[in-house]
Order: C-alpha cells, then structure tokens, then sequence
C-alpha cells in the first residue's frame, strides 16, 4: 500500500515537496536521490549506523514520566528525552546517518547550514569523529545569539562561515551553503532539517525516525500500547517532529501536534509561525507553506529561539498541515521562556528554547483523564543559558 | 521589438547585459534598457529583484535587495517596461526566480510578460522535471519560450534533451558557479565550450556567468553565439551611475 505520508518519485508529498534547483545542482541532488534509500536501507549501513547511535550518541534516549508535570496539567505526560543525546539534541541522529552516506558516495568535504549551532556542532562533531573537513555556515546574527555553539564548532576543527546576506538567519545561512555547494559540486551538503529539496526532506526524516520507532517500543513497556493519545513537537524546519510523528503518521488514532514559533505574537509582524502566516511557496529547492510577500519575495521570521526563525517548514508539514493530519498550535516567546522555566523548576531538566515552545501548549490544551503525551524533548538548554539568565529578572 | 530569434539567427558575437530592475533607483528600468540599446547591446536580460535569489552572487544580490529597498515589486516593473513597449527595439529577455511568477499567478504573469512583449524566460531554479510537468503547456499557451541552462556537469544526455526543448538560446554556464566575476578563463573551460560545440546542438548557445570584459567576452564568442554580462555591468552601474553605460558597452563591441 501506498503511504499518504511518503514522497512520490519526484519527492512530493501532496503537493509540497520536489526539487526546484539550479541545473548546476542536478548532477549533486541526482546522485543521492538514486542512492539514499539503497544505502539507508543497505545492512552495512544499518549495523555501522545503529552502532554509532548506541555506542557514540547514548542512544535509545529515555522515555520519561514527568510525574510533576503530569500531575499539573491532569494527563500522563512522558519526554523523550532527545536532550541526552551526544552534543545534547536529537540533531545528531541525522548528522551520523548523513556522515555514512557521505562516506558511502566517496565525500570528503561536508559543509552544513545551523540556526540554533546544534545542527553545525552535530555536523562537526561527525566530521572529527571520520575525519572529514567540515565548513558550517552560520548567520551573522545567530553566530552572536549562539556564541557557545560556535565556539564548540570552532574546538571540532569546523569553519564557521558567516552569513551576511538578508536577515543574517537560518535562511540565509542555508543560501550561503547551497550557494557553496553550487561552485564547490564535490561537496556532500549535510542539510540540518527535512527541508531542501527532494531527497534531503525524505532522507532526513527516514534518519530522525528512530525517535518514533523507539518511543513505539518504550510505550509498550511502561504503558502496554505502543501508541499514546498525543505526540507534541516543535517545528522550525520540522526535523525532530519529523522523527517523532514518523511511524505513527499512517495511524490517525494517535493525534500529532506540531508547535510553531510566535515570536512576538502571530500577528504581530515578528513571528515565525509560517502554517498561519504562510502561503504556497519555493523555499531552498523546495514547494511548502512560506512566508512572503503580495510578490513572492521571501518575509524575515521573527523568533527568540534561532532554531525555530525560519520562514518555511519542511514540505512533510506543510503536507501534515493541509491535510490536517497534524494540529498545528503556536508559542510566543514569553509563553517559551515560561515553558522552560517550569520545567527546569518541577522536573530539573532545562529544556532548549526550540524545545520550550512544544512544551508551552499544555496550558491550553484540556487534557482528557490518562491522556498518554509524549513531548519531544528534543534538546537541552545549554546554549540558551545567556537568554534565560537576561529574562529570569522579568 | 525585434525577435532575438531572428537575431540568434543572423548575427554573431552577440552581446547581452543583464540588469537588474529598479537598480540603482527606482526609475531607472527604463532609462537602463534605452542607454543600452543607444550604445549596441543585442538583448537584454531585464532581472527581477528577488529577496533570495540562489543562482547568484553577491553583486547581484546586493543589486536586488538595493532594488527592493528602493520600492520594486513586479507590478512596477510591469508598468516600467510597458511605457517603452513601442519605443524598445532590442529584445528582452525576463530573469526571475520561479517563486515570483507562482505567487503572482502563473497565468497573470505570463499574460504581463506578453504584454510587454517579451517572449523569452530565463527562471534558473525551474528544473527540466518541473518544466515537462508543469510549465510547458502553460507557456506554449502565451507563447512564451524558457531558457534552460546547461553547466559543466550537465550529462551529454540531459543536454540533448534540453536541446530540443529550446526555442530560443541555451544559456551555456561558463563554470561550476554562481554568477560574478572570476577574471580569466581557463584552458578547463575551454575545453568545455569546444566539447558542447562538437555535439553540434541545433540550438544556440550563449555563455553567461563571469564573463565580464573585452577578454572574456572575446573567447566565448569563438566558442558561441554571444555572450552574458551580468555582475560587471551592475558594478559599473552601482559606482558610475546610469549615465556612463555607453563607457562600458563600447570597449566591449568595439
């Protein structure tokens, strides 16, 4: 049977999706459009891949019952805890997939775009561990908002490259990279988030699935089903829902939430909440729901959380969202920092900013009695710390 | 206007400047095209500004958010190249990125560019799939024809079959790379263009993508129809103004 939720051969899901590249990229994009699924489905892949995510990243994360935070909001509320993973975010369940297709197709330079820094430390640390030359290119003002990930980058041995185009974000951070990629074919594009064009949604959403297919088996042990009521995720470019929604996409009885960025308020002009904003767009090689204008030029998004300021959403969302297949809910930036506090304070584990936003919605969803949630706790506040000390005084 | 068909086909050694709209003011569009039709240019790229435009380098790009910071938007540009409609005899070419076109209304678009007389698309990020798919009924329809571009890494096969999809000019990328300047061009290169000439492709080919002076523009027109200018002229523009275009054409043509 043909999945709804699967891209067809040209890399659509519904209508988002497919690869709307320069010709210059064709030959790079072809070649791991023709080979991903070989080589992620091959056993040699499989056995180094699982390995590495056992032994170098700690996985299988824990599924966590937060009694407090259960008890607060009257449902059975279990984190996936994404935030213990090695270089604290479920971003490196990717970035060590992509690294051994890399190595597969005979790379030997990876260059990476980061918003947050967690996907570049991902990919630096990947790039050290095989010995692989790693260029991340950065925003100019993400590389301010971040100093602590870009130091950790620079200790991997990456270059950090600044983006000094448009609103020097996650955005231009990824035209910079493609536009690397054009003049440098060589290159594997070690692309961050299920956004891109066609393979890299598809192919980055099949390497964070492991989320889903673990959270199925824990389930089963600590609640005996393998389904909860409601998966909630954050979505920016949509990587880490994309692992948590995967392998309950096809089951409509499990409801999916996904949890977009508000920033100021999503009226207010400075918000990165693109399925409420956005419109029918082409974004990075890519046809999903973006923000832009009456005459199709990209907008600046607006969100205290650098992982989440990104003015599309990777085409399986924008697919999740027209079917209604995932309820997409939003977080302000305040209501965010709220979230993280009390997490920190009733369950001491200080959630990232991204993370906060998914986190944020329980206040207003009204939970039924023995609700089973996951939330995908999908990274660690480290790297906000500066944020969360400038706002503890508010 | 004339039909740059007719021109492919009579003329060699063509030159043809890419500008971008609305760049370095507003109201510039129309005064660029005619300065460049004044000192001899064959065709005319007309480039529509866009906020992230990735087939391009940093000139154009800083060209294009000038522009739209100036207030540039299509329906501007629309109405500029309509008040020279009659009076424009050089052919135009319109550039912009596929994104543009689809939130302005595929079909209201291409009737816009009809309308202003122009028959000749350059979109760089709409792929040959999306083309076959979806594109090409809609411009056959309005009479528009879409330039594909071929690279040094195109395969023998794709640019066959890109060949008999073209009606006007193939746009022969000079190297692995976004537009601008690279000074000279290399023996690598040349072996390119001499290898895309053996194929004996019914189209005509016109290279584009640093060629930028006399020099440059001299080696791909033994290996072409014509060449592009693109990010040399917007820098000449950008530090000398709009009145000193025939300053740039001239050492070029002559």
């Amino acid at each position: 049977m043909k999945s709804k939720f699967q891209p067809d051969e040209n890399g659509y899901f519904g209508q988002y999706g497919g690869a709307f590249i320069p010709e210059l990229l064709y030959p790079n994009v072809k070649e791991l459009a023709d080979n991903y699924i070989q080589i992620i489905e091959s056993e040699a892949f499989q056995t180094e891949y699982k390995s590495l995510l056992k032994d170098y990243v700690g996985r299988p994360t824990p599924l966590y019952l937060a009694k407090r935070l259960s008890e607060k909001y009257g449902a059975h509320i279990y984190l996936k805890r994404e935030d213990l993973n090695h270089t604290g975010a479920h971003k490196v369940n990717n970035t060590v997939g992509q690294i051994l297709i890399a190595k597969k197709l005979g790379k030997t330079k990876i260059i990476a775009e980061t918003g947050a820094g967690q996907h570049g430390v991902a990919t630096a640390t990947v790039c050290a561990l095989m010995g692989l030359e790693c260029t991340v290119f950065m925003g100019e003002k993400d590389i301010v908002r971040q100093a602590p990930n870009v130091a950790r980058m620079k200790m991997l041995g990456a270059k950090v490259v600044p983006a000094t185009s448009g609103s020097k974000t996650l955005k231009d951070a990824t035209n910079e990279a493609i536009r690397y990629w054009i003049q440098n074919p060589a290159t594997f594009y070690l692309i961050g988030s299920v956004v891109g064009p066609h393979p890299h949604p598809d192919m980055v959403a099949r390497l964070q699935a492991v989320i889903s297919e673990e959270m199925k088996w824990q389930l089963k042990e600590k609640t005996g089903k393998e389904n909860p009521d409601t998966i909630i995720a954050c979505v920016g470019g949509g990587s880490n829902a994309a692992g948590a929604f995967y392998h309950y996409m096809e089951d409509e009885a499990v409801e999916l939430i996904a949890v977009e960025a508000a920033g100021l308020g999503v009226n207010s002009g400075e918000s990165a909440a693109t399925s409420q904003l956005g419109e029918v767009g082409i974004i990075h090689g890519s046809k999903t729901i973006l923000m832009q204008d009456e005459y199709g030029q990209i907008q600046e998004p607006y969100s205290i959380s650098a992982g989440l300021d990104y003015p599309g959403v990777g085409p399986l969302h924008a697919h999740l969202y027209e079917t209604k297949r995932a309820k997409f809910m939003n977080a302000t930036d305040k209501e965010a920092l709220a979230a993280a506090y009390e997490l920190t304070k009733i369950e001491g584990i200080i959630p990232a900013l991204e993370t906060a936003h998914a986190l944020a919605v329980l206040p207003k969803i009204k939970f039924k009695k023995d609700q089973v949630v996951v939330i995908n706790l999908s990274g660690r506040g480290d790297k906000d710390l500066e944020i969360f000390i400038k706002h503890l005084e508010e | 206007m004339k039909k740059l068909n007719t021109l492919l086909a009579q003329k060699e050694n063509l030159l043809s400047i890419y500008f971008t709209c609305g760049y370095p003011e507003l109201g510039d569009t129309t005064q660029v095209i005619s300065a460049l039709e004044k000192s001899g240019v064959d065709f005319i790229e007309v480039g529509l500004p866009y906020s992230d435009p990735l087939a391009d380098g940093p000139t154009i790009q800083d060209s294009s958010q000038k522009a739209l910071e100036n207030g540039i938007n299509l329906d501007i540009v629309f109405e500029q190249l309509m008040t020279i409609k009659e009076t424009n005899k050089t052919p135009l070419v319109l550039m912009g990125y596929l994104n543009q076109m689809l939130k302005y209304g595929e079909e209201k678009f291409c009737q816009k560019v009809v309308d202003c007389g122009i028959e000749t698309l350059i979109i760089p990020d709409l792929p040959m799939v999306e083309f076959e798919n979806h594109y090409q009924a809609l411009f056959d329809k309005y009479g528009l024809t879409n330039v594909f571009l071929i690279t040094p890494n195109t395969s023998e096969e794709r640019i066959r079959k890109i060949d008999t999809y073209t009606k006007s000019f193939i746009y022969m990328v000079a190297s692995s790379s976004i537009t601008g300047a690279k000074g000279e061009i290399s023996e690598q290169q040349i072996a390119y263009f001499e290898r895309i000439t053996a194929m004996n492709l019914k189209s005509k080919c016109i290279i584009g993508f640093g060629i930028s002076d006399k020099p440059t523009f001299t080696i791909a027109c033994k290996h072409a129809q014509g060449a592009i200018i693109g990010s040399a002229f917007i820098k000449h523009i950008g530090a000398n103004g709009i009145e000193k275009i025939t300053d740039f054409i001239k050492p070029i043509i002559t």
